[in-house]
């Protein structure tokens, strides 16, 4: 069964042919087909993936790895790169939710897209090739294959994103995307050609995962502390990490479906999946490591500070996605890769349920996203109410739905892991109470209140179809279940994602838990720590949740009881009010310092040397030999009187010459 | 060796030939007889590119040898031979050559309306002459060749080009024959001295690998040769008349002249420059280097800021030919094979580019990217397309563009890193310039009247299209069918270059005669030459 592997990416792949080349006529002939066609794909594949993961499961621990080597791709005297699959518990860890939530979300689009004036079949082709990209991703048995889904999801990101190109907005964003991610994917090309040649000069001509991370010793730590921060930069692009996340609030332009699935669910975790997936790289490098946790702390920290204050109800979630991000890196950067791969499958759930809760107001209200046009919807769209809510607890962290498991463990590994830091902690802490007070915002400001919206709007709003909601059903669902596979010992748990992970994860715990100083062993310090502080561990729970709690009452003050305080406070301090609305100004900062004088040292070059110097060079070439021509053509006249003249000249200076002279 | 029993290679040459000259005697009629003409010509040139494959299907990639090989007396009083075959290294340019060909008739069925005649019987005798130039093994012949190429390209660009295409013919026309001049000189050179120091002088190619240049000879007939060459690729600073030429040239000859002319260039480095002469271009790698990633990044950012499509795709060229000299000069078996795969690669997605901007220009008269927008939803299958060849040329992992990148990276990370993490920068600009470009195009808002009435693909431009598409992602998959041919011929160009590289360096470390034989010296610098070549 393991041989089936392959069959995971080909059938969304066959769903982007049949409906690539053929979906116009298709669709004209029938458009439910096309989505038969891109549903059936991704589910065969959901199917494929769930068999084998249970066939894994059914394997003892130190069994479960297993490599498909399907063709050779790129092979050049010792270089070489295949096509091939490894089946490891991450890899289908990821596989497993890619797959599922992935099939939910195209069941979803169904009803979003049905009435869309675009093409239906284009649509579809792009998003399974999102899919056949994804499943490569986390599929992938080496770096050079891995990187072809990496590029790929980008280039599906860029093309579903400005899907409805009419608007310039829209293209604008999608290249923005694209162009963010390509400066992160040079950092990654950057440090995985430096990975092969450093490598390859001990020996080990591979890329493969399993050789790279078998030999990795062989390189010096100041080498692997390079390799590691090159290849997170990839990351801080394609997960939106500080100081490259600039591209994924804009990306928001693309269909609601998209977001949830590529810019919340899927495609951002890829990072955390890159950074779990070299966690042996990253533990023997604990400046790396370091660096990933402050990144992560800085940015769930500070793209919370940006969600408190915007209206869009996309964008507050984008931003929130770029925060819960940041949390995940917290995690791998302390050294808790299973606690940061557990937040990455319960935020997979919450956030792609509230992305599609979010698309299905937007698609009641007729597109519109601004909030302050919503409220009183809670009546008129029960489920998305109630389904949203559910989203919005989880992802805030309270206590027993899936977000509070995930987020906690990664809060106190945080703190108690020896790589962390109680500013780490803090500033965890701090995002996770803003979370609380900017989702309650959320939800108090659109199905709350009276309805704001115009006569108009307000005749459309209406619950959203089948399609739409039993997607919405089953994530709410997982949202508060899918946490309790993976609950902390602390509370009598006992956290099967971490035991099931320890496998790929134990290598770099458990094996190479050197620190490249040779003094600390992660390991053993955890697992003390683990013994000794459960009622440290009980405290900061209780802590955190208090804060949140405290973060809905604010939330629940300012926008239910006294509405006008926000207007209030923004007044009285216009300038950080104006700050966090323009997103700290970091887009004028990048556009001031990077776009605008490379485009301008372009056109210098352009008008400057181009046209200027080289051609004017080349030109007055030409135009000396030309006035060379010009000059000597005098001598050619064809005049006999003037040849017999130069002649007489010529025969009195030799005679000349010969007389005074020689 | 010959696997066939009739000379097989001439006939691929002079099979263009002798059917344009056929051409010339059916009467033109005024245009009448035009479809007849293209039919002929497309029919001449789907019969090249057959025959074409049948030496793909009897090349053997286990031998480093020759293939094919034609050897008759020409001259012989100059022993000038005509002499011509293939390898690994130039099977796939012979291939590159014969399939776009076809591509570039079928796409000027309807841009072209006036002389079609000669613009066919031109477009036939540019065939015959890139593919004798990169069969030859005589360097007479490869001259003869290569100087003939420009005929018919002057030609295209100056009857049937732009508004500026006198001044474009002429700038192309001059710059490339200024450089070759120099490679005459030192062609006649390499006779002289094989004369003198062998008694029997040759313009053999494949003698003159052997020859024992004294080292300072070396260095000035690499220079004369690499000018020549450098031109035509063209190395950055000697680029400027590839915009021109391209801007003004139809959309055939701009085609042409991305696919294939400018591979003629890095061939010769290939071919020639390299081989002729290790020791020295050996010496000039760092300036081949630098020039190369100087190229990629000032011919990324000068597209950027280029407000007509064609120069846009133009000066990309630039970029993309910096890669593949890089990969050449990396002197590893993955530079090189990558170096040649991007030439392969640089055609087909750059051909297409062309292609792609042809087809909208002739609806709306102007390349303008400031008059397009939303180009997107009245020509829903002409976006496909152009997104695919946008995709390929920014080497998107899947294309076929990527392949050659990596391995071109992987060559140069190999032997100067340093130089490496500057050519990933293209990766950057790459996709800025030909995404700034696929926005302003093909999306936003409708913008012009005029833009709305465009009429999608037709059958016939669609079909010029599938074929290279095609092409983009099975040498993006697959690309193994290619590099195996390729092994044989690449590693023992580097065993040869290496071995004659340590010869020279030896030679020139021998100390005099007369003086003490210093050891250490010695020793120490033939291990500094193997330390430095022994990762090749």
């Amino acid at each position: 069964m393991f041989d089936l592997v392959w069959l995971i990416p080909i059938f969304p792949l066959t769903g982007v042919l049949i409906n690539g080349i053929f979906g116009r006529r298709i669709e004209n002939k029938s458009k439910r087909l096309v989505h038969w066609i891109a549903c059936g794909a991704v589910g065969l594949s959901f199917l494929v993936t769930l068999t084998i993961f249970l066939q894994l499961l059914g394997l003892p621990a130190e069994k479960r790895l297993y490599d498909f080597n399907w063709f050779s791709w790129i092979s050049a005297g010792t270089f070489q790169a295949s096509v091939g699959y490894q089946i490891d518990p991450l890899s289908m860890f990821m596989c497993m939710f890619v797959t599922g939530v992935g099939f939910l979300i195209h069941v979803y689009s169904i009803g979003y897209m049905w009435h869309d004036e675009g093409r239906y079949y284009r649509y579809f082709t792009y998003l399974n090739l999102f899919m056949f990209s994804m499943i490569t991703l986390v599929l992938a048995d080496n770096f050079l294959l891995m990187f072809l889904g990496w590029e790929g999801v980008g280039v599906c990101s860029y093309l579903l994103i400005s899907y409805w190109f009419s608007d310039m907005a829209n293209a604008v964003a999608g290249k923005k995307a694209f162009i963010t991610n390509r400066v992160g994917d040079f950092f990654f090309a950057v440090g995985m050609l430096l990975l092969l040649v450093n490598l390859g000069s001990h020996g080990t001509w591979s890329l493969k995962f399993s050789d790279v991370f078998t030999h990795i010793s062989l390189l010096s730590p100041k080498l692997i502390t390079v390799i590691c921060l090159l290849f997170f930069m990839g990351c801080t692009a394609k997960s939106a990490q500080i100081p490259l996340y600039i591209w994924l609030p804009d990306a928001m332009a693309g269909p609601t479906p998209v977001s949830a699935l590529i810019h919340a669910a899927t495609m951002v975790t890829a990072g955390v999946y890159f950074v779990a997936r070299c966690n042996i790289l990253y533990t023997m490098s604990p400046f790396a490591m370091s660096v990933v946790a402050t990144v992560g702390a800085m940015t769930a920290f500070l793209a919370a500070t940006i969600a408190l204050t915007q209206n869009d109800i996309k964008k507050v979630l984008a931003y929130s996605t770029v925060s819960q991000l940041g949390y995940m890196f917290l995690g791998l950067g302390v050294g808790a890769f299973a606690a940061g791969l557990f937040h990455v499958l319960t935020h997979s759930f919450f956030k792609a349920l509230l992305f599609m809760c979010s698309g299905s107001v937007i698609h009641a209200m007729s597109g519109e996203q601004d909030m302050r046009k919503m409220g009183g919807l809670k009546d008129k769209m029960p489920v998305t109410f109630y389904t949203m809510l559910i989203g919005a607890l989880a992802i805030v962290g309270f206590p027993g739905f899936s977000g509070f498991f995930s987020k906690d463990e990664i809060l106190w590994k945080a703190f108690s892991s020896p790589q962390g830091s109680t500013g780490l902690w803090l500033a965890g802490l701090m995002a996770a109470a803003m979370t609380s007070f900017y989702m309650f915002r959320l939800i108090f400001m659109t199905f709350f209140n009276e309805c704001r919206a115009s006569e108009h709007v307000k005749q459309h709003i209406h619950e959203s179809p089948k399609t739409m909601t039993v997607p919405l059903i089953i994530l709410a669902v997982l949202s508060i279940a899918g946490g309790f596979i993976g609950v902390p010992e602390a509370l009598m748990g006992s956290n099967r994602v971490e035991h099931f992970l320890a496998p790929v994860m134990g290598m770099g715990e458990g094996k190479l838990l050197m620190a490249a100083d040779g003094t600390k062993m992660l390991h053993e310090v955890s697992e003390g720590a683990a013994h000794h502080a459960f009622s440290m561990e009980y405290g900061l729970m209780l802590l955190t949740v208090l804060i949140v709690f405290c973060g809905i009452f604010l939330a629940y003050l300012m926008y239910m009881k006294k509405r006008a305080l926000p207007e209030a406070i923004a007044a009285k301090s216009p300038f950080s009010y104006r700050l966090l609305l323009n997103k700290w100004y970091i887009d004028e900062l990048y556009e001031k310092v990077v776009i605008r004088p490379l485009h301008g040292f372009g056109m210098f070059l352009w008008k400057g040397i181009d046209v200027v110097v080289i051609d004017g060079l080349v030109n007055g070439t030409a135009r000396f030999f030309m006035k060379c021509g010009n000059t000597a053509k005098f001598s050619q006249t064809g005049y006999v009187q003037r040849y017999a003249v130069s002649f007489l000249v010529g025969a009195v200076v030799l005679a000349a010459y010969y007389i005074y002279v020689g | 060796m010959n696997q066939f029993h009739y000379p097989i290679l001439s006939i691929i040459i002079f099979f263009p030939l002798a059917s344009a000259f056929l051409l010339m005697f059916i009467k033109d009629m005024n245009g009448n007889n035009d479809e007849l003409f293209r039919k002929l010509a497309m029919l001449v040139s789907v019969i090249e590119f057959l025959i074409s494959l049948l030496l793909l299907a009897n090349f053997s990639d286990t031998t480093a040898e020759m293939q094919f090989v034609e050897l008759v007396p020409w001259v012989k009083s100059f022993s000038l031979n005509y002499h011509i075959g293939l390898d690994g290294i130039s099977l796939w340019l012979v291939l590159l050559t014969t399939f776009f060909v076809p591509v570039c008739v079928l796409c000027s069925w309807t841009y072209i309306k006036e002389k079609t005649k000669y613009f066919l019987i031109s477009m036939l005798l540019l065939e015959t002459a890139m593919i004798g130039a990169f069969v030859a093994l005589d360097l007479v012949v490869f001259y003869i060749f290569w100087e003939f190429m420009l005929i018919p390209m002057f030609l295209l660009i100056g009857i049937w080009g732009g508004q500026r295409r006198i001044y474009a013919a002429i700038k192309f026309f001059l710059y490339t024959a200024a450089g070759s001049i120099f490679m005459l000189v030192a062609i006649i050179y390499l006779y002289y001295y094989s004369y003198k120091t062998t008694g029997a002088g040759t313009f053999n190619l494949l003698e003159l690998y052997h020859l024992n240049l004294p080292i300072s000879a070396q260095f000035w007939l690499c220079a004369a040769f690499m000018l020549a060459f450098a031109i035509k690729v063209p190395i950055f600073p000697l680029h400027t008349w590839l915009p021109d030429a391209h801007v003004e040239a139809p959309t055939a000859g701009s085609v042409i002249l991305a696919a294939i002319l400018l591979k003629m260039g890095t061939y010769g480095f290939l071919r020639f420059a390299m081989p002729l002469f290790p020791y020295a271009s050996h010496q000039f790698l760092p300036v081949i280097a630098f020039l190369s990633i100087a190229g990629i990044i000032y011919g990324a950012l000068v597209a950027w800021v280029q407000p007509d499509m064609k120069k846009l795709v133009a000066y990309s060229s630039v970029s993309h030919l910096g890669y593949v000299m890089l990969g050449l000069f990396a002197l590893n078996i993955q530079g090189i094979e990558g170096g040649i795969y991007q030439m392969l690669n640089h055609g087909v997605n750059t051909g297409a580019l062309f292609l792609l901007v042809g087809m909208i220009y002739e609806r709306r008269h102007t390349r303008l990217i400031d008059d397009f927008g939303c180009v997107a939803k009245v020509m829903p299958v002409f976006a496909t397309f152009l997104m695919i060849a946008t995709l390929a040329s920014v080497a998107v992992p899947g294309t076929n563009g990527f392949v050659g990148e990596i391995m071109i990276l992987v060559g140069a990370f190999k032997t100067y890193p340093a130089f490496g993490v500057f050519a990933v920068s293209g990766m950057i600009l790459g996709a800025t310039y030909m995404l700034w470009m696929y926005q302003k195009v093909m999306f936003g808002p409708v913008t012009s009247e005029a833009n709305q009435k465009m009429a999608d693909l037709n059958a016939r431009e669609i079909m010029t299209m599938i074929p290279i598409t095609i092409l983009v992602f099975v040498m993006g998959i697959f690309p193994n069918l290619f590099l195996r041919k390729m092994d044989a011929s690449v590693n023992y160009f580097i065993e040869q270059y290496n071995y004659k590289l340590e010869q020279s360096i030896a030679e020139k470390n021998k100390p005099p005669v007369a003086a003490i034989v210093q050891k250490n010296g010695f020793a120490t610098n033939k291990k500094n030459a193997t330390v430095r070549h022994g990762n090749l």
